[in-house]
C-alpha cells in the first residue's frame, strides 16, 4: 500500500510539564524512544487520541532537538481537555509535519529579530526562538516581548528566565496585564509595551497571540516605522486533513494548513478578512 | 468506433459484468434515478440525470479510513486499506465526467489521497452523450460538450444502436474485450446525434450564462459585495446543494467507538454548516452569509485561482433542482455578474 498521510504514527508521551493553570507541555517520542519525524520551525502536526479527536498543534520544540518533539497545549476543547487528564506513558497518534516554516535560513539570516507573543501564542514561536538561539551566530540581535494575563500564565517561564535571558545578544521583555504580588517586572498589555520599548524598524518581526494583540501590535510597529513586509505571523483555523483537501481552513484561495500557517503581513493583506 | 443493437444491450451489460462490477443509472420508485449494480433484469434509466452525482464511486459519502485498538494507555493503529475491485460505471453524463477531473486536482495532488486514488485506478468510466439535457442544465457555460463526453469510453445511444468509442488505454482494453458482440461502424449516426444535441442546447434557458465575470483574481471584486446579504438571506444551511454537487469535496474526519475499538471514518461535510469552521475558541465564519459566500467564492474564484482558471462547477443543474429555497449558483452568477449575465 502506498503512503497515506491521513494514517498517523504512534507516539508516546514521556513527559508532561505543567506550564500554567491551563497549559501543559507534552513531550512525545516514538515507541522506540526516537523522535517521530523532523520538522522546520513553525510547522505543525496533527495529534490525536482515537475516539476523542484529532487536531492541529504547532510543534513547539526546536528542530535542533533531535531527541523528541514537544507540544504546548492549552485546555480549551474536547481533545485538549482529555490530554490534560492524560498521564506519562499515554499513547497518542501524530502525523505531519504540515505547513510552511518561518524563513529562518534565508529571510531571517543576518537580521535583527523581534519576537512578540501573547499567552499561548508563544508556543509556535518557541520553536523558532530556540532554533535561532541554537544557530546564534547566523542572526543579529534578538528581542523577545512576551506577555500574559498574570505571572502564572507565562508559558516556558523557567526556560525564559534560565536560558533565554542569560544568552548574549538576546533581550527578553516580559509583561503581565495587571499588577501581581511577587512580580516586579513590567505591567501592561503587549502592544503598548512594544511601543514603549521603541524598537528600531530595521528588525524582522514575528507575532503570535490573540487577534486583538496582533492588531494593536501591528499598529504600534507601523508607528515605529516597520513595513508589513517585515512582519510575520502564524494562523490557525479548524483543520481535518492538514494537506489542503478537506476544504475548511481556507482564507480566500489559501489553505492555512498547506499554504500557511506562516504568512507575511503583506501576504495576509491580499487575502479576505476571514480568519 | 463500435456499435451494438439496443436489443442486445443486456448482452453487453452481462459481458461487462463478467469482468467487473457494472453500475448504471436505474429509475427508483419515486422517479429518482440513481447508480445501481447491474444484474439480469435491471433496466437502465432513460433519464441520465441521476439525483446524486457519480462522485460516490470515488469519494463515497462515508468511508472507513483506519481503525484503532485502545487499551489503557496503549493505542494500536490498524491500516484497514484493502485492494479495490475493478468496476465499470456506465452512463455517466458529460458534466459528471468533468467533475472527476475537478476532484482529481484535489485528491490526486501531492500528497495523493490513496483512498480516492485506488478507486480511481480501478474504475472504468463509460460516459453517455446527453440526449436529454434538462432546463436546469448549463454545462456549456463551463465549456463542456454534452454530445461528446470524456471518460475511458464514450457511448452514444440512438433509436436503434449504442455506439462506443474508446478514449484511453483502459477504455480500449475494455472495448476490445467486447469485440465478440459489437461490430465496427462509421460515425455518421453519431455525428447526426451531436447535431441534434447541439440544437437542444441552443434552446435551453441558461444557454447564454457565461463565466466571463469570474475566475482568477476576482476575490477583491466580489468578497465584500453587498449582494451576498440578499443572496444568502433565505439560505437554510441545509447543505443539500453540497451533497448533490458533483464537485463539492469537503470532508470531515470522525471517530466512532464501536465498543471494540475505534473506527476513523470520513464523510462528506458542508461549508454551509455552522460547525464546519467551529473551533474551541471561535468560528471564522460566524453567519450563514459567510458560509454561503465561501461556497460560491470557492467554485467561481478560489478554485480557479489554484487551478489555472478551471471552475469548480460543471453546470449539472442539481442544485437548481434541489435547493428548497430555490437559491443556486446561477442566481449568484447573474447577481454578481451584473446585467450582462442575465
Amino acid at each position: 500500500m502506498t503512503n497515506e498521510t491521513l494514517i498517523p504514527k504512534l507516539g508516546v508521551i514521556t513527559d508532561i510539564r505543567i506550564d500554567t493553570p491551563d497549559i501543559k507541555t507534552f513531550r512525545v517520542v516514538s515507541p522506540e524512544g526516537k523522535k517521530l519525524f523532523d520538522h522546520r520551525p513553525g510547522q505543525c502536526a496533527m495529534v490525536s487520541i482515537p475516539g476523542v479527536g484529532e487536531a492541529m498543534f504547532s510543534i513547539t520544540s526546536s528542530p535542533t532537538n533531535t531527541e523528541y518533539m514537544e507540544f504546548s497545549i492549552k485546555k480549551c476543547g474536547c481533545l485538549t481537555t482529555w490530554l490534560h487528564q492524560a498521564e506519562v506513558g499515554q499513547n497518542v497518534t501524530v502525523r505531519g509535519p504540515y505547513g510552511n516554516p518561518f524563513p529562518v535560513d534565508d529571510v531571517f539570516a543576518g537580521k535583527d529579530l523581534l519576537f512578540v507573543a501573547g499567552g499561548v501564542g508563544l508556543a509556535p514561536l518557541r520553536s523558532v526562538i530556540n532554533y535561532c538561539r541554537h544557530y546564534r551566530d547566523r542572526y543579529g540581535k534578538i528581542d523577545i516581548v512576551y506577555g500574559s494575563r498574570s505571572k502564572d500564565d507565562l508559558l516556558d517561564y523557567q526556560e525564559i528566565i534560565n536560558e533565554w535571558s542569560t544568552d548574549s545578544g538576546v533581550n527578553v521583555h516580559l509583561t503581565i496585564d495587571r499588577e501581581q504580588e511577587g512580580w516586579d517586572g513590567h505591567v501592561g498589555f503587549v502592544p503598548t509595551y512594544v511601543k514603549e520599548l521603541g524598537f528600531e524598524p530595521n528588525k524582522t518581526a514575528v507575532l503570535c497571540g490573540p487577534p486583538i494583540m496582533i492588531k494593536f501590535t501591528l499598529q504600534g510597529l507601523s508607528e515605529l516605522g516597520f513595513n508589513r513586509e517585515q512582519v510575520y505571523t502564524t494562523l490557525e483555523l479548524r483543520m481535518k486533513c492538514g494537506v489542503g483537501k478537506c476544504g475548511r481552513c481556507n482564507v480566500g484561495n489559501k489553505y492555512v494548513c498547506k499554504d500557511g500557517p506562516v504568512f507575511r503581513m503583506d501576504q495576509l493583506d491580499e487575502l479576505p478578512d476571514e480568519y | 468506433m463500435r456499435k451494438i443493437s439496443l436489443s442486445n444491450l443486456d448482452k453487453l451489460f452481462a459481458l461487462i459484468s463478467e469482468k467487473a462490477k457494472l453500475y448504471l443509472p436505474v429509475d427508483g420508485k419515486n422517479g429518482i434515478a440513481s447508480f445501481k449494480l447491474w444484474e439480469e433484469g435491471v433496466q437502465m434509466s432513460q433519464a441520465l440525470n441521476t439525483t446524486r452525482s457519480a462522485k460516490d464511486f470515488f469519494f463515497p459519502q462515508t468511508e472507513n479510513l483506519m481503525e484503532f485498538k485502545t487499551e489503557g494507555k496503549n493505542i494500536e493503529i490498524i491500516d484497514t486499506r484493502t485492494e479495490k475491485e475493478d468496476f465499470v460505471i456506465f452512463g455517466v453524463r458529460a458534466c459528471d465526467v468533468k467533475s472527476f477531473e475537478i476532484l482529481d486536482r484535489v485528491f490526486l495532488s501531492e500528497p495523493v489521497d490513496s483512498y480516492y486514488a485506488s478507486r480511481r485506478e480501478k474504475g472504468v468510466i463509460i460516459s453517455l452523450a446527453c440526449g436529454r439535457p434538462a432546463e436546469t442544465c448549463f454545462c456549456k457555460t463551463f465549456g463542456i460538450d454534452p454530445a461528446s463526453p470524456e471518460g475511458d469510453i464514450t457511448a452514444w445511444k440512438t433509436a436503434t444502436d449504442l455506439y462506443l468509442k474508446a478514449n484511453t488505454e483502459k477504455g480500449e482494453k475494455l472495448l476490445a474485450s467486447l469485440d465478440g458482440i459489437t461490430e465496427a461502424c462509421g460515425e455518421e449516426a453519431v455525428e447526426e446525434q451531436k447535431k441534434e444535441i447541439s440544437a437542444i442546447m441552443d434552446k435551453l434557458p441558461l444557454k447564454d450564462l457565461t463565466t466571463d465575470k469570474f475566475g482568477v483574481g476576482k476575490t477583491k471584486e466580489y468578497f465584500n459585495s453587498p449582494a451576498w446579504d440578499e443572496l444568502s438571506s433565505h439560505c437554510l444551511g441545509c447543505g443539500t446543494c453540497t451533497f448533490v454537487c458533483p464537485t463539492c469535496q469537503c470532508y470531515d474526519v470522525k471517530d466512532f467507538n464501536t465498543g471494540n475499538g475505534v473506527k476513523r471514518f470520513r464523510c462528506w461535510d458542508s461549508c454551509m454548516y455552522s460547525d464546519f469552521t467551529l473551533m474551541a475558541h471561535g468560528n471564522s465564519r460566524l453567519s450563514q452569509k459567510e458560509r454561503f459566500r465561501q461556497r460560491f467564492m470557492h467554485k467561481l474564484v478560489y478554485y480557479p485561482d489554484n487551478n489555472n482558471g478551471m471552475f469548480s462547477c460543471v453546470g449539472c443543474g442539481r442544485c437548481l433542482a434541489k435547493c428548497p429555497i430555490s437559491m443556486n449558483i446561477v442566481k449568484v452568477m447573474k447577481t454578481l455578474g451584473g446585467k450582462e449575465n442575465d
